[in-house]
């Protein structure tokens, strides 16, 4: 298939695409940073884009490397200091979306940004086990413990690999649906957890009943079998499984455009 | 009320060895010249408490100054990985470090309550995580009005809060602007506080709501101009990403990492 677009392109814009006009969305640096930009100069130019470090309604000409980049504060409606914005705006439920990226994510959409353990331990060995026994230790959980349990629904793109889509992540830093898929049963105090997960192949959602995330649509030219190859599970398919539409020229022109300047801007290309 | 003094000065008679020490800054403002002179004090035995210690607590950890680390996200934001942290918590190298893992909302909760004198923070947290399995600062708390079951953790109370901020006028009050990320509260919450500025003016000019600390909760105050590069000072001078990015080769090699800290920190002698 001869496309005019990569897998990343086609990641980044389904993944712009979630997002409505008028949300508030809390974001995440990398992957998630990128699409929520896209979309805020496509199709949801009354998006509020909030950035942990305190930016809030922020518009910046080129993506951060950093969450608290001088360019998010200068071009924000205002900035706050980091425990008003965790306890006011966070905590105090002003926030729709939280668009989170991860290093590992299981079935049940938990998040591992804490350890990738030196062995995987099978059914029910790991949280304690990993965090004593890693392989590699990974940044932790800064924002998103909270933004996956404040934010009244959650976000994820991340790129899909067996390195990523395992089983039973090494360690819950960040709780989809918990290891056992009822981690928000019973908890009417916080959000509704994940509900989309985006990657450069498709598009998942969790089972309204059993919360494991299931295919719902293919990236165009991508077969069950490259999703399957990829995940470190059994994957389930929907019933109906839909095509993704492909990236439109404005959002691909967008999505180059915001590269660009940011390359140029980070002199020596952005380091993500 | 704040004395002015030089940063050599000002970390000589503000830290011991021992310490708990707060450097804080949200990828802004970061106190990078106090923490090199620190370096070269040759100050041991330290826990040190930063949401977010990278490259300053990289260099410090690698130093041999740190014993311990309090933390919520630990990488070189948009780069990658802590070379020099993962060598202490993975080979013991140059010493051994206890970490206290926290998430960011816990520990920007725990400053704020450290800063209200209250003894823990009450934060509606770690629902479902497993950070509370490998971190016994990390309780339940009931509340007792809904019967909502919410985290508590310890407050922030470090012996000694650094921070960088833009100015101080001659009486020693300090403003901040930009991204104020926790730098308040950590001041307010320690028991020492030194403050670098980038300089010192006749007029601070804030405006009615700006974020200013009054003179009598500082304890000292130096002038470093370029005290937070490589980070950025809002106002004076962007951030280094050239600089984040080259560390990653640096802080990936013992050998590299020694060499820089001779030629960077150590030749430099006092500032």
């Amino acid at each position: 298939m001869n496309q005019s677009y990569t897998p990343s392109e086609m990641m980044t814009i389904t993944a712009a695409r979630a997002l409505s006009n008028g949300t508030s969305c809390f974001v995440g640096i990398g992957l998630p940073s990128e699409a929520a930009n896209v979309a805020r100069l496509t199709h949801a130019p009354d998006i509020t884009l909030i950035y942990e470090s305190g930016t809030i309604q922020t518009k910046p000409d080129v993506l951060p490397l950093s969450i608290g980049d001088g360019e998010l504060c200068e071009s924000a409606l205002t900035t706050v200091s980091v425990p008003e914005m965790f306890r006011y705006w966070l905590q105090g439920g002003h926030i729709d979306v939280g668009f989170l990226g991860t290093a590992q994510i299981d079935r049940f959409a938990n998040l591992n940004t804490t350890v990738i353990a030196a062995e995987h331990q099978a059914d029910g060995k790991h949280g304690a086990y990993s965090y004593a026994h890693p392989k590699v230790r990974l940044p932790g959980g800064g924002g998103a413990p909270e933004i996956s349990t404040n934010a009244k629904e959650v976000f994820i793109t991340v790129k899909h690999s067996t390195r990523t889509f395992v089983k039973e992540v090494d360690f819950v830093t960040t709780l989809g649906f918990g290891r056992d898929g009822k981690g928000r049963e019973n908890n009417p105090n916080i959000g509704k957890g994940p509900s989309v997960v985006i990657t450069d192949l498709c598009i998942l959602k969790p089972d309204p009943e059993t919360k494991e995330l299931v295919v719902t649509s293919l990236h165009p030219g991508v077969t069950s079998k490259q999703v399957q190859d990829a995940t470190g599970w059994e994957i389930k398919f929907a019933e109906k499984l839909d095509e993704t539409p492909v990236p439109d020229e404005a959002s691909l022109k967008v999505l180059r455009e915001l590269k660009a300047r940011t390359a140029r801007q980070h002199a020596g290309g952005n380091a993500q | 009320m704040t004395t002015f003094s030089s940063l050599a000065e000002a970390i000589r008679d503000g830290v011991k060895d021992g310490d708990s020490v707060a450097m804080e800054g949200f990828t802004h403002l970061i106190p990078f010249a106090a923490g090199h002179e620190i370096i070269r004090q040759e100050k041991r035995d330290l826990t040190l408490i930063r949401m977010t210690p990278d490259l300053i607590y990289d260099q410090l950890v690698g130093a041999g100054c740190v014993k311990k680390l309090i933390f919520s996200w630990g990488g070189n934001p948009g780069v990658g990985s802590l070379h020099r942290v993962r060598d202490a918590i993975e080979n013991q190298f140059p010493r051994s470090l206890e970490t206290v893992e926290h998430s960011h909302a816990a520990m920007a909760n725990a400053y704020e309550a450290g800063a209200s004198g209250l003894p823990l923070a009450v934060f509606r947290g770690y629902v479902g995580s497993e950070l509370p399995l490998v971190n016994s600062q990390i309780a339940k708390i009931t509340c007792p009005f809904s019967g909502e079951e919410l985290a508590a953790i310890p407050s922030i109370l470090p012996d000694v809060g650094i921070v960088h901020a833009q100015r101080a006028d001659r009486k020693g009050n300090v403003l901040f602007e930009g991204i104020v990320g926790i730098q308040k509260e950590v001041v307010l919450s320690a028991k020492h506080s030194i403050v670098t500025v980038e300089e010192i003016v006749d007029e601070l000019e804030a405006s009615p709501n700006a974020c200013v600390l009054p003179s009598w909760t500082i304890n000292t105050i130096a002038v470093v101009p370029g005290g937070a590069k490589p980070s950025y000072a809002h106002g004076y001078y962007p951030r280094d990403n050239q600089y984040y990015k080259d560390w990653d080769n640096i802080a990936r090699d013992r050998e590299q990492f020694t060499v820089w800290l001779n030629n960077s920190v150590y030749k430099k002698g006092e500032q």
